[in-house]
């Protein structure tokens, strides 16, 4: 029956969605850790960038911001990211323009488990003589993230799903290889959905599983 | 600069009275609320001040003027000779010589006991770490909570964190203590044993500012009462003079709603 998937490199695409998924993954919670930091700093000019920028591109459907990486920075720009061939040059924008997308999730997220840390604690650590960055980084941030585990695994897993959006600017992804076999194999069309569907169940599931635990591990008692 | 400065940074009194904390025509505005109007107050080093008064009369505000958690609209505020720095560095620094207790304890709930009391040592004072443990040890041992140190705050009776808060602003070797209703937030059977605590503080020479409703430590450890109301201090004396026979009518009438029931 899953004869017709001994011509295609399954794996080969899928290794490619899980490359974007964790380079992604790992760009989008600094970034977002960063942003989150210019939204809660005292400098006015930092919170109202953080704004601009999260109302911006988080309103912004992914694939114009996909597409815009590749023909505005690429095409029109020639930035290629250091990427050398066209191949390489693509993923590297698809993980830019999902870096700069999931960024204002994990940064929403990251600023409702601030919110979570008792204002108190942040006044007892300005009181000891710490820095306004030592009290984000020593105090705030830590009990933040141990708070937002679950809601960030919920982005991680849109994130995983979302870089289907990559094969819009030819990345040969999961979601590049299931069109080709749409196209191939029309008379097996459900049976390639069911296929391509189990893939990501299979990345995604278990990163949810993983993270509940961690979640429930990591939560500072009160 | 000051001349034009639109905050009215008055800058030091012209006679500028000798004291570890000064305070000099300081006024703070929430909104329409005065809640602090000409307060002058000056504490001299090893002097404890205990400040009281009814609720929304502003005292805690005036504690937490002093280390600058709550700026002031004008007037003049200086500890040990130097003037309270705008936010940032300078303010950071004169922060970490003025020990803090707050009404929540208001201990770093993801570290140990023992964390809590080295954390300022180690990133602000940049104090070796074996010394850092060594002084934390011995400060929760003076506290009472030395068995404890491994724990983290949530595991601990509200009198035991606030013993904890009162070490860890001890382990910064400050100049002054500010103490914000530290046993407001107790129950009963826990409050001696942080007054306890306080008590040897003020023995051993600390200076200190406590805001409290505690009458009992206010009558056996303060060296002066501040009674404030309305934003004002109405009235400064000994304990005894304050207790005994209070001069203004504001002062009469708490005394008498609280003393005699």
């Amino acid at each position: 029956m899953f004869d017709f998937l001994d011509q295609y490199d399954l794996w080969d695409a899928f290794w490619v969605t899980i490359k974007l998924t964790i380079y992604s993954g790992i760009g989008s919670l600094i970034w977002g850790t960063v942003l989150a930091a210019m939204r809660v700093s005292p400098v006015p000019v930092m919170r109202a960038f953080g704004t601009t920028y999260i109302n911006t591109v988080r309103n912004t459907p992914l694939t114009v911001i996909m597409v815009a990486t590749s023909l505005g920075l690429f095409q029109t720009m020639q930035i290629e990211l250091g990427g050398g061939d066209s191949s390489e040059t693509g993923f590297r924008l698809a993980v830019l323009a999902l870096i700069a997308y999931h960024a204002c999730f994990v940064c929403e997220s990251l600023r409702s488990g601030i919110n979570t840390v008792p204002v108190g604690q942040a006044e007892a650590a300005r009181a000891l003589g710490l820095s306004f960055f030592q009290v984000l980084t020593l105090i705030v941030l830590p009990q933040a993230f141990r708070s937002v585990v679950a809601p960030l695994a919920n982005v991680l897993i849109a994130l995983t799903k979302n870089t289907t959006v990559a094969a819009a600017i030819g990345v040969t992804e999961a979601a590049a290889l299931m069109s080709t076999m749409v196209e191939n194999e029309s008379d097996v069309i459900l049976l390639v959905f069911a296929v391509f569907a189990f893939g990501f169940i299979c990345l995604t599931l278990p990163v949810g599983l993983l993270l509940g635990w961690v979640s429930k591990r990591v939560a500072v008692k009160r | 600069m000051s001349k034009v400065s639109v905050t009215k940074d008055a800058g030091p009194p012209e006679s500028a009275p000798s004291g570890l904390v000064v305070l000099d025509n300081v006024n703070k505005h929430f909104g329409a609320l005065h809640v602090l109007q000409d307060i002058d107050l000056t504490i001299a080093r090893g002097e404890v001040v205990v400040v009281i008064g009814p609720s929304g009369s502003g005292k805690s505000t005036l504690c937490r003027t002093i280390n600058r958690l709550e700026p002031i609209d004008s007037g003049y505020i200086a500890i040990d000779g130097k003037p309270l720095p705008a936010e940032g560095r300078e303010l950071a620094e004169l922060r970490a010589d003025v020990g803090m207790v707050f009404q929540a304890f208001n201990l770093f709930a993801h570290k140990t006991v023992l964390e809590n009391v080295t954390l300022g040592q180690l990133k602000v004072r940049k104090t070796e770490k074996q010394e850092a443990i060594a002084n934390a040890r011995k400060l929760l041992d003076r506290v009472g909570v030395a068995n404890q140190a491994d724990k983290y705050p949530a595991q601990l009776s509200g009198g035991q964190q606030q013993r904890v808060a009162i070490a860890r602003a001890l382990a910064m070797d400050p100049k002054v203590m500010l103490f914000d209703e530290p046993t407001s937030a107790l129950d009963p059977e826990m409050i001696n044993e942080v007054l306890e605590v306080m008590q040897q503080l003020a023995r051993d020479g600390m200076t200190m500012v406590v805001v409290t409703h505690e009458m009992g430590f206010a009558r056996s450890a303060a060296n002066r009462v501040v009674f404030m109301a309305d934003g004002r201090i109405a009235e400064e004396a000994t304990p005894d003079q304050f207790f005994s026979n209070p001069r203004s009518d504001r002062a009469k009438d708490f005394l008498s709603k609280i003393l005699h029931h």
